[in-house]
């Protein structure tokens, strides 16, 4: 008999997957951190126009959004081929403006108010008669800080 | 005589990446990640009592754009592509065209370089567009506007502090905003050509 006993089988040992459950936490913390819930299904065609000179917009809890274009193909035989305004979830007119910018403020601290930004998401084929009215609206409640929301371009 | 101790049993954690993956493919569907960008712009308070401010023809620069999404500055004919380097000229300070706005010097304290001798001008971007202009063909207008702007800030950052403007802190920035205010209006919408 010989003194060395050849020690079990020649597999090898199975691999630890114990770092996997950590690998994957990290990714899931790196998208709790860099995305934002989405909350409104967007009701209307969107194709940003594109401009050179954009600014992020810093602060999304002050930013209110209103978008305006043309409804999707879905909602299009209820709502025609006219662009429309959306306001949360649902298609509203000029005259609720008011109230959406209102209610948005309801919950913010007074000092935040003037700070509070409107991010206009117009599609690129609207007409600009409908954006002047909305402005004029915004300009009724002194909703006075706008965003037109726009793509980065860089081909010119 | 006492029992050895036995190890601890082992938890078995191969289930733990399943929930984690859980958890991060919710994460993925139910948030988005595109961040909010676009041209910031300041309406004007809405006050029908106030007189607007009247400026001599020579300090306005008026910039038309029609129904059909053309483009006309100064009572020419122009392309958006040649707006910027239009705007540019009429910002920048020129004292003896009588096409410019009129100069005045000042002194202004810049903050770190002591204070500067500069020329202003007291002009105005006057915009105005047709109710039926694309709203593609607004934002490109307002954007080369405001490139113009921006190009000279930056010129004069870099002048007097070799930073470009957007990493000025406010103090820093606040005189060269004097130089060069963004003074650009927008006149009620044309109703012309075309139905509403």
């Amino acid at each position: 008999m010989s003194k060395f006993k050849k020690k079990g089988s020649k597999e090898a040992p199975p691999i630890s997957t114990a770092s996997l459950p950590d690998i994957v936490f990290m990714l899931l913390f790196f998208f709790m951190i860099a995305t934002v819930i989405r909350d409104t299904s967007i009701l209307v065609d969107q194709e940003m126009p594109k401009a050179t000179e954009i600014q992020k917009l810093q602060k999304k809890s002050l930013v209110s959004c209103i978008y305006i274009g043309r409804p999707i193909k879905e909602m299009r035989s209820k709502y025609g081929d006219e662009p429309q305004i959306q306001l949360n979830d649902t298609y509203k007119t000029l005259n609720d403006i008011p109230d959406f910018i209102a209610k948005e403020r309801e919950d913010k601290i007074e000092a935040q108010v003037p700070q509070m930004t409107t991010s206009l998401k117009v599609d690129k084929k609207v007409k600009m008669g409908i954006v002047t009215k909305v402005k004029q609206e915004l300009r009724k409640v002194n909703a006075l800080k706008i965003n037109y929301a726009a793509t980065e371009d860089n081909d010119r | 005589m006492r029992k050895t101790r036995k190890p601890p049993q082992q938890i078995n954690a191969g289930s733990m990446a399943d929930i984690a993956f859980l958890l991060l493919i919710f994460f993925l569907v139910t948030t988005q990640m595109n961040a909010d960008s676009g041209l910031l712009r300041k309406l004007p308070p809405l006050n029908t009592d106030a007189e607007p401010p009247k400026f001599p023809e020579r300090n306005v620069f008026v910039v038309l754009v029609n129904a059909n999404d053309q483009l006309m500055v100064e009572n020419q004919h122009m392309d958006v592509s040649e707006l910027r380097a239009a705007t540019r000229e009429f910002i920048l300070p020129a004292c003896n065209d009588p096409d410019q706005p009129v100069c005045m010097d000042t002194t202004l304290y810049v903050p770190g370089a002591g204070p500067k001798q500069v020329t202003l001008t007291k002009h105005l971007v006057s915009l105005q567009n047709d109710n039926n202009t694309s709203y593609d063909m607004y934002l490109r207008v307002q954007n080369e506007l405001i490139a113009a702007y921006n190009e000279l800030r930056n010129e004069l950052a870099e002048e007097w502090y070799g930073k470009a403007f957007d990493k000025l802190t406010d103090d820093q920035a606040a005189p060269i905003k004097v130089v060069y205010p963004q003074n650009i209006s927008e006149a009620e919408p044309k109703q012309a050509g075309g139905p509403q």
